[in-house]
């Protein structure tokens, strides 16, 4: 039967009347009793629908059609049906009857199949009622097939009306079905479980060792699609102690020789995560070796490239974690002639994580072949990789340097540009080693088009003034066209004229007199003009010390840019396979869906934070790299290389990137909230200064951390924020637990009748960054009149918020329950912040008592303690004794400190007195005062 | 899950739309077709996001199959997925996968992507499953009301041995195996072997009664170590090191990993058993040995021989050796012994090809090669010269299948047949 080629001519303006008619025509052939004319009709219908047109108004007549017994017609009018059902509820009512009449088929479990699958994708809250009885009797059915259609369909229907599939109980029938005997119902259901789950934010698939068993043993019999999600599943999975994560480990690991990718990878992530619960390093060993062959097989030539991709951007990840898994098989990596450019990229990623000193001589060899090639973004990050070799390897370095030197030789424009950027990193990392290439470098200056490249260079002739003889006719030739350059460009020229002036002043002297003028008078660029006028300023005052800051001594620069940061890496190992893993993403900051979960309960203004989704368009590619660099912000000279400048302009910009940082990051930057270092000049030690070591580490058992008293946080009267239910009534508190923080709840229902459960909790953005483990809290359902305390962990991975905490610190917290969601404030004690391992020595404490920007305050505590008591109470809280010294009068000063979990320092000198202790108080932000005095007060009265 | 499945043409018109899940709106899948159109496929990374929906997709010949997403799906598992799902409508339309066939069959792959996929979770895309209860213009109405055909049918489908159905009957019991190897080759300018390794699959065609249990057996290093030795018999194939195996869906693979044993009960007709890789002590069939030399501004000349190292009672067949020339060759003088040599424009290069070639022989190729002016300044880039063959008979990695052992309640016997064929994969040397 050919494909109708009259509504294909019909797409022009002029054909409305034709297209009525045609309408009519299809309308007529529905109505026919002939099944064939029928069949021809609705095929029409359907090839005009995939063309995007709209054929809604045939609804009527198509859904007569329902009730045929011809199930190929059947079948195209059910797809009409879920294609329109959405946008005419009313007209989908119709169906119902024909949906529940198949349902019940005797003969043909397909039939009934097929009614389930299609009824659960008719999305219309208003039919899903009439479809819960036939739901129900098809999750009994005698026949697998239908049962298996079952679980999916309760997945489908929860999501269109949640409340109801609860209340019916479909979630527990769900549940049921794991203990099908057939492993493909099995499998479906755990995977609809997790649909269930992503949608709600809690936890549905409880696995225990017992449902891991049925997992397992459903993995041996279901179809290869099957294996995936029952392998999926596991990988979400604790073990509760090696024995056990070795056990589900050798069930898990002859699934690395199936044939499917997908297998292949979900099985390496249950083996990554595992293998952190094994003890043995022999153990450990032999089983990540058990990945590296199947892990190679994925880039077998002939394998689908798309797939190659997906495996190569996970190996990037897997060798990260563990590089024992692929230490010798490099040759894999090499790039093939006919490859895709995105493996070539991916590939050469991977090469240069691999590249050591052993390797470096054949890898440099191929990736020097790489740079003869003709695609013009391969051929510069080939470049780029020699690059990066070199400053990651430093005996290494010269032969790396060496083939960049041919590079150059080429004279093919791009090599040359990619080359003089990379050459650029190189001598920062190995100041005045390399001067030999310089000759070449500066017979290269015509052909830099790429502003970069031009910034550059000029800057490497800025950098050797001194032995470039004629830097300054190269510098005066830049410093022509000025005004035209781009802003990295002019800036560059600025500092290199600059320094030319300060080694050569006499060779400078008119060169940075026009410069100066130009900048300051003729461009626009504020921030171009400013550092002319410092300069200029600098230059007139004290040019010794302009000398001094221009050629100050950089921060090194280091290959960790391109590494991921443990946390997120460890998420990224747990969704290998997944898109995660090939965005270098965690899920959250790409699907809405669970950033919607994640927020909906909580205040819209944290939203703000993810809406400037970073994924606008353009490749996954960037997104990585663009991770590398945000990752390591504190020293993003590597990527963000026009900002290669004196050190003050450097953390100026720093600063400045930072703020925007914290306005469109993910949660995934590292907070710095670090007071800024600045360079103290070291000065004389404290006289008659007792050295006591700290004592940091504490026996677990001996940690007796203050318990922080409940506070009631959520009255019984206070009313939730949607349905208004009044009767929770909550008492909590912020407690340390050793080293870990956790939350107490102490959960009351008050009500006369109604039954809270499926507690979720969440926090409001803050400024140590708190954020539960899970949003969920183990808890049972509380009755009424009963009372239930829970502990939740947590951590400081969440979103920031920018404003200092206020005195009292409050954390505002959104409980989400079954009936309604509550807001209210839970205090934080400061005591609990304080980091565990963080230690301050001695000489650190110094320095950051005399440091500039740091706050001062005089307490006194009316309160007897003799000091060794203090001192246990306070080191049991992680305030350690750093010092005791006597001042002029003979005044015992004994020295604590504390770090918070962010890294901010905390001081008290103590002076003991007969009825008080003196404290001097020391925080790096006035607002920490109060809370800081608070915190001791606390721990000396209470613990 | 996967949201949508959509076949496109190179065009970007959509020829296949079905919406599995309805967060995804047309308008987000038509911007993703002039994505496509606009920019190289090529160049294209096969998983993009635009405005927080991933698009995977794949590219076969014209035909773009893309699955969207709003979640952070199982991405390996999409693409096999997809890879799946054309394979089954090859399956269905005799091989063929083009634009004319989706247009020509529409009704049949909606009908299939119903049952492939439900909710965005892959079910069943195991074609000869599929075949038997989706027919181009539907199932015969005597099946229809079949109860116990259609019993057996859907617990075949879903059960555990869902590649076979039940009680089949062949007068005539055979098995044909087929042992296929590529060998992929990178050599240097000078000659030395930067990789080289063996890609082979083992094809099995299964003309089997009931439900035969397989064993099957091969040279492999590890499970002949394993083997208690017989007395008397003396060991000179020490087995071959295999990197890695990969298998059939059907293959018992806690059995593998135990004893290294391949059992399996086998799907019924043609099927891959398994795929194979080999990188250690390789037969390289053909030895390739190039000259290059610039014999003046606008003249060069490139001479290769090629040797071959196989016994001399074997044939390599369709030979075809591909040398590049540079784009501005105004006319090539090729010279040759045996075989056909010519430029052939279209493939900016030489191809040099021998009907039939024997072992251990050595052949040269000459080519003089004319250049016209250019203006292009940029030195040639030489890809390398690239290789095709096919030798029957011969296995570069020195697989040898050791046994299959079948048993089934009948107690029948088998005739087997086993063939083995070595080909070139991308046989490259660098010139």
């Amino acid at each position: 039967m050919s494909r109708p080629s009259a509504s294909t001519s019909s797409s022009s303006r002029s054909s409305r009347s034709r297209y009525g008619k045609e309408v009519k025509e299809l309308q007529d052939a529905l109505n026919q009793n002939k099944i064939e004319s029928k069949r021809d009709a609705i095929r029409k219908i359907i090839d005009a629908m995939t063309r995007g047109k709209d054929v809604s108004m045939l609804f009527p007549d198509v859904a007569k059609n329902m009730e045929t017994s011809n199930l190929e017609l059947k079948k195209l009018v059910y797809l009409y049906i879920i294609n329109y059902a959405k946008i005419m509820p009313d007209l989908a009512v119709m169906a119902v009857n024909s949906f529940r009449k198949d349902a019940r088929d005797k003969t043909n479990p397909f039939l009934r199949a097929l009614a389930i699958r299609t009824m659960g994708c008719i999305r219309v809250k208003l039919i899903t009622e009439y479809l819960l009885d036939p739901l129900k009797e098809s999750i009994k059915d005698e026949d697998s097939y239908v049962r298996k259609t079952a679980a999916i369909c309760i997945s489908k229907l929860y999501d269109v009306s949640p409340e109801l599939i609860e209340e019916q109980g479909l979630l527990k029938l769900l549940d049921n079905l794991l203990n099908d005997g057939n492993a493909m119902v099995v499998a479906n259901a755990v995977c609809a479980l997790l649909i269930v789950q992503e949608s709600k934010g809690t936890t549905m698939l409880k696995l225990n060792p017992y449902i891991i068993q049925k997992i397992l043993t459903a993995m041996n019999e279901c179809n290869e699609w099957g294996v995936i999600y029952c392998l999926d599943a596991l990988a979400m999975y604790i073990p509760e102690d090696g024995k056990e994560a070795e056990a589900i480990l050798e069930r898990v690991s002859p699934r690395l020789n199936h044939n499917n990718p997908g297998v292949v990878l979900s099985a390496c992530k249950i083996m990554m995560k595992f293998l952190d619960y094994l003890q043995n390093p022999e153990t450990i060993r032999q089983n990540a070796l058990k990945m590296t062959a199947p892990l190679i097989s994925l880039l077998s030539l002939g394998k689908e490239p798309e797939i190659q991709y997906v495996a190569l951007k996970n190996i990037n990840l897997i060798i990260q974690k563990r590089p024992i898994i692929i230490e010798k098989d490099i040759k894999v990596f090499f790039c093939n002639f006919n490859d895709p450019i995105y493996i070539k990229l991916q590939k050469l990623e991977v090469l240069a994580k691999l590249a050591n000193n052993d390797n470096i001589q054949q890898i440099l060899h191929e990736l020097k072949e790489y740079t003869q090639e003709v695609d013009v973004e391969f051929v510069r990050k080939a470049v780029r990789t020699i690059g990066r070799c070199a400053i990651k390897l430093e005996k290494a370095a010269e032969k790396c340097v060496t083939a960049l030197w041919e590079c150059l030789k080429t004279k093919v424009n791009y090599v040359v540009m990619e080359s003089i950027i990379v050459i650029r990193d190189i001598f920062r990392k190995y100041p005045r080693k390399y001067e030999m290439i310089l000759k070449d470098l500066c017979e290269n200056l015509k052909s830099l088009e790429d502003p970069e490249a031009k910034a550059s260079m000029i800057w490497i002739i800025g950098e050797y003034v001194d032995t470039i003889e004629n830097a300054d006719t190269l510098l005066a030739n830049f410093s022509e066209n000025f005004k035209d350059e781009p802003a990295n460009v002019q800036h560059q020229i600025l500092v290199a004229v600059m320094k030319l002036f300060l080694q050569r002043p006499n060779d400078g002297k008119e060169l940075i007199h026009n410069l100066l003028k130009t900048a300051t008078i003729e461009c626009e660029n504020p921030d171009l003009r400013d550092r002319a006028y410092i300069y200029w300023r600098m230059l007139s005052t004290d040019p010794e010390l302009a000398k001094k800051i221009v050629f100050t001594e950089r921060p090194t620069i280091s290959d960790s840019s391109y590494t991921i940061e443990n946390e997120l890496l460890d998420k990224l190992i747990e969704n290998i396979g997944n898109l995660s893993s090939v965005y270098t993403k965690k899920p959250e900051s790409f699907v809405k869906k669970l950033r919607d979960v994640l927020n909906s309960k909580i205040a819209d203004k944290i939203d703000d934070v993810y809406d400037q989704d970073q994924l606008m368009d353009g490749r996954p590619e960037d997104y990585s790299d663009q991770q590398g660099g945000q990752s390591n912000i504190s020293d993003n000279i590597y990527d963000t290389s026009s900002q290669i400048q004196s050190q003050v302009q450097q953390s100026q910009i720093q600063q400045v990137s930072q703020k925007i940082d914290l306005l469109e990051l993910d949660d995934n930057q590292p907070q710095q909230q670090q007071p800024q270092q600045q360079q103290i000049p070291q000065q004389q030690q404290i006289p008659q200064q007792q050295q006591i070591p700290p004592q940091q580490i504490l026996q677990p058992n001996q940690i007796q951390n203050v318990r922080v008293p409940f506070a009631e946080v959520l009255t019984a009267n206070t009313p939730g924020s949607q349905t208004q239910i009044q009767g929770l009534s909550i008492e909590a508190a912020f407690q340390k637990n050793g080293d870990k923080i956790v939350l107490d709840l102490r959960i009351t229902n008050k009500t006369q009748d109604k039954t809270f459960s499926e507690f979720g909790l969440k926090f409001n953005k803050n400024p140590f960054k708190l954020q539960p483990d899970s949003i969920e809290i183990p808890c049972q359902p509380v009755f009424p009149g009963q009372t239930q305390v829970t502990q939740s962990s947590i951590n400081t991975n969440g979103p920031v918020a920018e404003e200092p905490p206020q005195m009292p610190y409050k954390i505002q917290v959104a409980l989400k329950t079954n009936l309604d969601v509550f807001y209210f404030f839970i205090p934080m004690s400061l005591s609990v912040l304080f980091s565990s391992t963080a230690s301050i020595t001695q000489q650190k404490f110094i320095e950051l008592s005399q440091a500039q920007n740091i706050a001062r305050k005089q307490e006194v505590l009316q309160i007897q303690i003799d000091p060794q008591r203090m001192k246990e109470k306070l080191e049991r809280n992680y305030f350690f004794l750093i010092g005791v010294r006597k001042d002029e009068r003979g005044v015992e000063l004994l020295s604590y400190a504390a770090s918070l979990v962010n890294g901010m320092p905390l001081l008290v000198n103590v002076i003991h007195a007969p009825t008080a202790i003196n404290l001097q108080l020391q925080v790096p932000h006035p607002t920490l005062m109060p809370l800081l005095y608070q915190a001791i007060g606390f721990i000396l009265t209470l613990n | 899950m996967i949201s949508s499945i959509v076949f496109i043409n190179h065009k970007g018109e959509i020829l296949i739309y079905r919406v599995y899940k309805d967060d995804i709106t047309r308008s987000e899948t038509t911007q993703f077709c002039a994505k496509i159109v606009a920019t190289k496929e090529n160049k294209e990374c096969p998983i993009i996001n635009i405005d927080g929906t991933s698009f995977i997709h794949i590219t076969i010949k014209d035909i773009v199959v893309l699955a969207t997403t709003k979640v952070n799906v199982n991405v390996a598992m999409t693409l096999q997925f997809l890879y799946q799902l054309v394979k089954v409508c090859r399956a269905y339309f005799g091989g063929e996968f083009d634009e004319n066939c989706i247009k020509k069959h529409f009704v049949l792959i909606y009908e299939i992507l119903d049952e492939v996929m439900d909710y965005g979770v892959p079910q069943i895309a195991d074609a000869d499953l599929l075949k038997k209860y989706i027919q181009e213009g539907g199932l015969k109405p005597e099946l229809m009301n079949d109860v116990e055909k259609l019993k057996q049918l859907t617990s075949q489908a879903t059960g555990a041995t869902s590649w076979r159905p039940p009680n089949l009957v062949y007068r005539k019991n055979e098995v044909y195996l087929d042992v296929i190897e590529s060998v992929n080759v990178l050599m240097s300018v000078k000659g030395t072997i930067l990789k080289a390794d063996v890609a082979g699959s083992i094809q099995v065609k299964c003309l089997l009664s009931g439900m035969p249990e397989c064993k099957f057996g091969m040279n492999d290093k590890l499970l002949m170590q394993r083997e208690p030795r017989k007395p008397g018999q003396t060991t000179t194939d020490k087995g071959i090191t295999i990197d890695d195996l990969k298998f059939h869906q059907c293959v018992k693979l806690p059995k593998f990993d135990k004893e290294r044993a391949i059992t399996f009960i086998p799907p019924d007709g043609q099927f891959e058993l398994m795929t194979y890789r080999i990188t250690e002590n390789i037969n390289l069939p053909f030895k390739i040995m190039p000259v290059y030399n610039e014999l003046g501004k606008n003249k060069l000349e490139i001479r290769v021989k090629i040797k071959s190292i196989f016994e001399k009672n074997l044939f390599a067949t369709n030979l075809a050796i591909k040398i590049p020339v540079p784009k501005n060759t105004a006319n090539v003088n090729t010279n040759s012994a045996i075989g056909k040599a010519k430029h052939e424009p279209d493939q900016q290069g030489v191809i040099w090809r021998i009907k039939k070639y024997p072992g251990d022989f050595e052949a040269l190729l000459r080519c003089e090669i004319d250049l016209g002016q250019t203006t292009n300044q940029q030195p040639w880039i030489k890809p390398p010269i690239s290789m095709e063959f096919q030798v029957p008979m011969f296995t570069a990695s020195g697989l040898r299948v050791r046994f299959l052992r079948i048993y089934e309640k009948a107690g029948y016997k088998p005739t087997k047949w086993i063939r083995y064929i070595t080909k070139a994969g991308e046989y490259l040397h660098r010139l």
